[in-house]
């Protein structure tokens, strides 16, 4: 990463001190970064001028707690990363998608969103498998559950999947676009419904973005709120999956228990917010309001009481030889193919790869304090089922810390103007792993570009990855075990 | 076995009282907006300027709200010098029709329960096929709430099943995406007559914040005819369920 500019999560550089680096130059960056145990955080657009696209790489240097920026201007066409870096695969096809601009090499430049303007949705060829006996399955874009939309074609041997293809932007809003020229009003509002169940977490990267550009910093009562609500979000979701998973193999007192644990987690929110979700409650500046001692130690008194309820029930999961027949050995993600792909969150860790934000790029919410990191190892279903149930245990412990001590100050800092003609990388680990936000200012501090990587973006690959070989019938529960989020991805 | 039914004792029985009792919600959730015409007395509009869904505007008899517009975020609350908008604690807000949603003072909103023949028809068993069409899965959340224990709709016949064929009705969430428009279309024709259309949350009514996206359609309004609205961002899974209910002719 030397000729790369070194900056760290929620600090903003200006746009000119950033490298811009001839396309060969580029590349040999990434790729030395990459096979150096780096990672890519971000490849996209960045604006047009007379001379080509500006691309702009981030990678993360997770062991020194370092993000890279680098740059490069590019013209009708480059040469793609993907065949050597298959992280840069999902980034690559937004590019071309977004800006016209076509990686030579890459092997599926199929679009990601299907945006106004382009090609309609679902106007694209599939990967087809041939051979005898082979047939497809197509499934949505309507599911069966109360879900979002979005299509599955399974090329299948019998009932053994040799390939999944994940077609989805049947979800897409154009909140990149909408939230370029701000900030407004409503740009908010836009970051707490980028995926819905995590209000929190984007809302926070959102927040983060904005302090960074205004050079303002949180007090640590509003950051210790932050992570409380960060970490809540977190429980409420992983007990819901936990939940999910057991219905989904028939296992229904842990769905039932799991499913009213959830509510619980929701409603302790919304007895410090007044929204289930959280909405609300993130501020550029701060949060909404003080919370005192009091409220906090109720707080801590009730999750503690709602934790003995989850393990439990969760126990009872762990404890049926049914359940984990269907879990175990199901599904599985390598740490080799989940490091390659640029996987982040449960599914990661799940796989053995030891990396959470929360500890590596930790940012304002977590520069003093941050919980415990669980790492598993076998990547199938089960560990990502008890990856969450280990990560709602760390979060409770550094929660009831948090609770004790919830810093000093007042809700909100001051605004101030954005800086004209900066970037900032706003990282936040929400539950389903790395959230990244990139803002550039334009000369007036308005947002020129807003780019939004929701964790969903890297990981619904590995869904596919890990479906290969396995019996059509536990895609359900392979899905359930990722659990991504298809507005996030759509945006 | 023994130890599951040890379990199932100690997680005991969490179905809510609702409706013969009413909801414990909590200290700060916001339910209906109360708007006080009288309090209104300089009509200086700064709840219109903050809103960020334009859901307000100041007439001559003062503030207007729309709830189909409304995401629940207090700013306008905030804003009042005077005090003529609080937000109340009534999770009541379900209306059979769109002008339904908009208030101007504290009066309750309407809703018509469904004619005498599909009561009969629905009544007691009421099945519905949900479509996320840009929804963030904020609603999708909330509805999903309903099939838990908790909240448990199916106490009442109301479930949500897997196929448009199998449902007598759809409810549908999110600004409607243009990717999702002919998706939603084919599943709501593929519902036998006679059919309900439940339009959930601030997106699928207005479009909510995302009503100026050119990538969406502004929610469902001219698209289906819809047979009641739930506002809120999201609605409370209470709100929900009061809504279907008084459209049964349950409440």
């Amino acid at each position: 990463m030397t000729r790369f500019l070194a900056t760290s999560n929620a600090v903003a550089v200006p746009a000119e001190a950033i490298p811009v680096v001839e396309i060969e130059g580029f590349r040999g960056e990434v790729l030395s970064a990459v096979a150096g145990g780096a990672r890519l955080l971000l490849l996209t657009g960045l604006s047009r001028g007379h001379e080509g696209t500006r691309l702009l790489a981030a990678l993360a240097d997770d062991a020194r707690g370092e993000i890279a920026l680098g740059a490069t201007v590019v013209t009708s066409a480059y040469p793609a990363l993907t065949p050597e870096c298959p992280a840069a695969h999902h980034f690559e096809r937004e590019i071309l998608e977004q800006w016209g601009v076509h990686p030579e090499g890459h092997p599926w430049p199929k679009p990601v969103r299907y945006p106004p303007g382009g090609p309609p949705i679902g106007a694209a060829d599939f990967f087809k498998v041939s051979g005898p006996e082979i047939h497809e399955v197509a499934v949505g874009p309507v599911h069966a559950g109360v879900i979002e939309p979005g299509h599955f074609r399974f090329n299948c041997h019998g009932e053994q999947v040799i390939h999944l293809e994940i077609a989805l932007g049947y979800q897409h809003r154009g909140v990149e676009r909408a939230l370029r020229g701000g900030p407004r009003k409503a740009s908010i509002h836009l970051a707490e419904t980028l995926a819905g169940d995590t209000s929190a977490g984007h809302a926070t990267a959102y927040c983060q973005s904005l302090e960074a550009l205004a050079g303002i910093e949180c007090s640590p009562h509003a950051l210790a709120l932050r992570a409380v609500a960060l970490e809540l979000e977190r429980i409420a979701n992983h007990i819901g999956d936990l939940g999910a998973l057991a219905g989904d193999v028939g296992f229904l007192p842990a769905a039932a228990y799991c499913g009213r644990l959830r509510g619980d987690a929701l409603n302790l929110t919304a007895e410090l917010v007044g929204s289930r979700l959280g909405r609300g409650w993130m501020k550029p500046g701060g949060v909404a309001r003080e919370i005192d001692g009091e409220a906090l130690g109720q707080l801590k008194r009730r999750i503690l009481v709602a934790e003995r309820d989850m393990r439990n029930a969760v126990d009872l999961m762990w404890k049926s030889s049914s359940l984990r027949a269907r879990f175990e050995n199901t599904g599985i993600l390598t740490e080799s193919a989940a490091a390659e792909l640029g996987v982040v969150g449960p599914p990661a860790r799940a796989s053995g790869i030891d990396r959470d934000a929360r500890r590596d790029l930790p940012g304002p919410v977590y520069a003093s304090r941050r919980p415990a990191i669980a790492v598993g190892d076998t990547g199938d279903v089960f560990a990502r089922a008890f990856q969450r149930w280990r990560e709602i245990e760390e979060s409770i412990a550094f929660l009831a810390q948090v609770l004790d001590d919830p810093g000093s100050g007042a809700a909100m800092t001051a605004m101030k103007p954005l800086a004209p003609n900066h970037i900032v990388l706003s990282l936040v680990e929400g539950w389903r792993g790395e959230i990244v936000h990139m803002a550039a200012t334009d000369g007036a501090g308005r947002f020129a570009t807003y780019k939004i990587v929701d964790p969903s973006f890297r990981n619904w690959y590995a869904l596919a990855f890990a479906m290969r070989g396995q019996a059509i019938m536990d895609f359900p529960l392979c899905n359930k075990s990722f659990n991504l989020s298809y507005c996030g991805h759509d945006l | 076995m023994f130890k599951t039914l040890v379990a199932r004792a100690r997680q005991g029985n969490r179905t809510i009282a609702y409706p013969a009792q009413d909801p414990d919600l909590p200290a700060l959730f916001r339910g209906r907006p109360m708007l006080d015409p009288e309090k209104c007395v300089s009509g200086c509009a700064r709840c219109v300027e903050i809103c960020p869904t334009d859901a307000l505007r100041v007439t001559e008899r003062g503030p207007e709200l729309d709830l189909g517009r409304c995401i629940f975020c207090g700013a306008c609350e905030a804003a009042c010098p005077e005090g003529a908008i609080t937000f109340g604690r009534d999770w009541r807000l379900a209306a059979s029709t769109r002008e339904g949603l908009v208030v101007s003072d504290d009066r309750a909103i309407a809703i018509d329960a469904l004619g005498r023949e599909l009561r009969r028809l629905l009544g007691r068993s009421l099945r519905l096929r949900q479509v996320s069409a840009g929804g963030c899965n904020g609603c999708e959340v909330e509805v999903n709430a309903l099939g838990n224990v908790v909240f448990d709709a199916s106490r009442f016949g109301i479930e949500f099943v897997a196929s448009p064929r199998h449902a007598d009705g759809i409810l549908v969430t999110g600004p409607v995406s243009a990717n999702m428009k002919d998706a939603l279309r084919m599943t709501y024709e593929a519902v036998a007559e006679p059919k309900l259309v439940i339009a959930a949350g601030a997106c699928t009514i207005s479009g909510g914040i995302y009503r100026e996206h050119s990538e969406t359609s502004a929610g469902v309004e001219g698209l289906l005819p819809v047979d009641l609205y739930v506002p809120g961002c999201p609605p409370h899974p209470v709100t929900i369920l009061h809504g279907l209910l008084r459209l049964l002719g349950r409440t």
